[in-house]
């Protein structure tokens, strides 16, 4: 598959077979200007400006940038958004991948766990982030009712600057179950008597794990995290749910639990700063941009076998 | 057989069982963890609004008010808020559907010069937050009239998207090629192939994308949250804040009524478990 820039003269057949494979895709090459490439440049456009969809946009040259670099919250936000990309996903990566390789030992009822964990993941965002919010209800929840039944004093689990991102955290794990089976999917896939020969060799279960399992599901990995990794920038619902006010903000405690999206939320629908949360959402752009190409740079782990 | 065993095979016979015991002690605990916040919901959901705030909170509702469920779809104009969720999830469901088969049609099973490029350069917007379109895209509804109808939620969606077309490119290229070469030389137009022999082919990927194009949507909060501004056009994850807004928060009335939000997702999951689990499969092995 050798692409050449220059243009080849086509046969007859060569461009009807064009003109027939560009009419099937064309739904993607409108969604690809009208939905992506236009309003990627229209952004670039609008966060050089000042606009409050009152009146007509106004240039501003790079002052929305400089205001940037002074936002107290909008560094918070960043700074929260980092935490939960560097800290909570591996913690969910590792946790996910432990519990598939718990399911992968040939229990019995597989179906039934199967379930029972990936459940989670398909409800309704909102509606059970709400029970989780009284669950960690200072007051009545559970989660401190226990602490106070084993003797210790309770938490102000979202109330707490310390540790409204943990709860998020720990909550999250709870939503996992689509990675669990993505992992249980791969591992089921690992050829048994690769293990077997292994095993024969005298290698213990960690090393088989270490040596082989994770190595030969590698790619499933990578794919995971670049995916989690461009999600969890744009971590948005449960922390909005989570905090949210009568008034309509959010945020937390000292924006404890605010987070990149939620300013650009607040930025461009609550403040109708479009322009500013246009930079926002360019910077965003840069920093998913930048750190993709770093995994994809660094993705020498990455264990690609006998396949095309 | 056990009594022939050699010492060590019983010692690993031993060593196994005692693993095995383990990891159901772990994988049982990890169920009951998991399953926990449902049971709350419903818990919760069953009891008094006395019975709410009372410490320690009873395990089981002494006497649990079925009635619950009924008020809460009063209190708020529940229904209509999932008949909105619906409405705006199948015809999401109906534009993927429609649009990545042809898409994916044309990327797979027509040989045309460019074509694997301009696939490249299609997937590669899967990686695109959706935050860095969200505002130039918002002011282009808001030009056209389209912001507080489902429009904007609805209509991208029959412009394809990538994931899914990935999905359903994989699996048309499995099919043969000679299946189309006999049509073709039978003069069968490329539409015709599409729709007489590949559409029957396809069906197990196009429940897959329509199974996660329905959960995904029906999930979703952040669009309705941005684009629904009548209360009567809301979705229900829109509408269950309402029971926060008004006089205090009324808990049982909404976990009430989160459980009945939560209910078509796990209902739907029960009846298509196989399609999820082959999805799932499906979304790992891109990697």
């Amino acid at each position: 598959m050798t692409i050449s820039l220059r243009i080849p003269r086509l046969t007859k057949r060569q461009r009807r077979s064009l003109v027939v494979g560009l009419l099937f895709i064309s739904p993607a090459i409108i969604g690809f200007f009208v939905f992506n490439i236009g309003p990627i440049i229209q952004s670039l456009q609008y966060s050089f400006t000042r606009y409050n969809i009152l009146q007509p946009p106004r240039y501003v040259g790079l002052n929305n940038y400089l205001f940037l670099l002074e936002d107290r919250v909008f560094k918070i936000g960043i700074q929260n958004t980092l935490y939960m990309v560097l800290i909570g996903l591996p913690i969910h990566l590792v946790f996910n991948m432990l519990m598939a390789l718990l399911l992968n030992t040939k229990i019995k009822g597989l179906s039934i766990y199967r379930s029972i964990f990936y459940v989670p993941s398909i409800t309704p965002v909102v509606a059970s982030t709400i029970v989780w919010l009284w669950i960690f209800n200072g007051q009545f929840g559970i989660l401190n009712e226990f602490l106070r039944f084993i003797g210790l004093s309770p938490i102000g689990w979202l109330t707490d600057p310390n540790w409204v991102k943990p709860s998020l955290i720990f909550m999250g794990a709870w939503f996992g179950g689509n990675t669990i089976l993505i992992y249980l999917a791969s591992l089921q896939d690992v050829p048994y008597d690769l293990l077997e020969s292994a095993e024969l060799d005298g290698a213990n279960a960690i090393q088989k794990t270490f040596r082989i399992t994770l190595p030969m599901i590698s790619p499933v990995i990578f794919y995971t995290i670049i995916v989690n990794v461009i999600g969890y920038f744009q971590y948005f619902t449960e922390a909005w749910v989570m905090t949210a006010t009568r008034d309509g903000a959010a945020g937390g405690v000292a924006n404890s639990a605010m987070f990149y999206s939620m300013y650009l939320y607040q930025t461009a629908f609550q403040q109708f700063k479009m322009g500013y949360a246009s930079a926002q959402a360019w910077i965003l752009f840069m920093i998913v941009l930048v750190a993709t190409l770093f995994l994809f740079k660094t993705a020498r782990w990455v264990y690609y076998h006998a396949e095309n | 057989m056990a009594t022939t065993a050699i010492p060590w095979q019983e010692n690993r016979i031993i060593q196994d069982r005692i693993k095995r015991t383990i990891a159901y002690t772990i994988v049982i605990i990890m169920a009951v963890a998991y399953i926990f916040p449902l049971y709350w919901l419903l818990v919760t959901a069953l009891k008094t609004d006395v019975e709410i705030f009372a410490q320690p909170p009873p395990i089981i509702p002494p006497n649990p008010q079925w009635h619950n469920f009924a008020d809460s779809t009063t209190y708020i104009p529940f229904w209509r808020y999932m008949w909105n969720t619906i409405a705006i999830s199948g015809l999401t469901v109906l534009g993927t559907v429609l649009s990545c088969t042809f898409i994916a049609y044309g990327f797979a099973r027509i040989q045309w010069p460019g074509r694997n490029i301009v696939f490249l350069i299609y997937l590669s917007t899967i990686m695109l937050p959706s935050q860095v379109t969200l505002i130039p895209l918002y002011l282009i509804f808001k030009d056209l009239g389209w912001v507080g109808t489902f429009l904007p939620l609805v209509v991208p969606h029959f412009f394809g998207s990538a994931l899914y077309v990935f999905l359903l490119r994989q699996f048309l290229l499995t099919i043969p090629q000679e299946l189309s070469d006999a049509a073709r030389i039978d003069g069968a137009s490329e539409l015709s192939i599409l729709w007489h022999v590949m559409i029957p082919l396809m069906r197990p990927a196009l429940a897959v994308v329509a199974l996660f194009t329905f959960v995904q949507t029906y999930r979703d909060f952040l669009g309705p949250l941005i684009y629904l501004q009548n209360q009567q056009d809301w979705t229900i994850s829109l509408g269950l804040k309402l029971f926060q807004n008004m006089y205090g928060a009324q808990w049982q009335l909404m976990m009430a009524a989160s459980t009945l939000a939560m209910l078509p997702t796990i209902v739907l999951f029960f009846f298509t478990q196989k399609t999820f689990v082959r999805g799932i499969a499906l979304t790992g092995l891109k990697g």
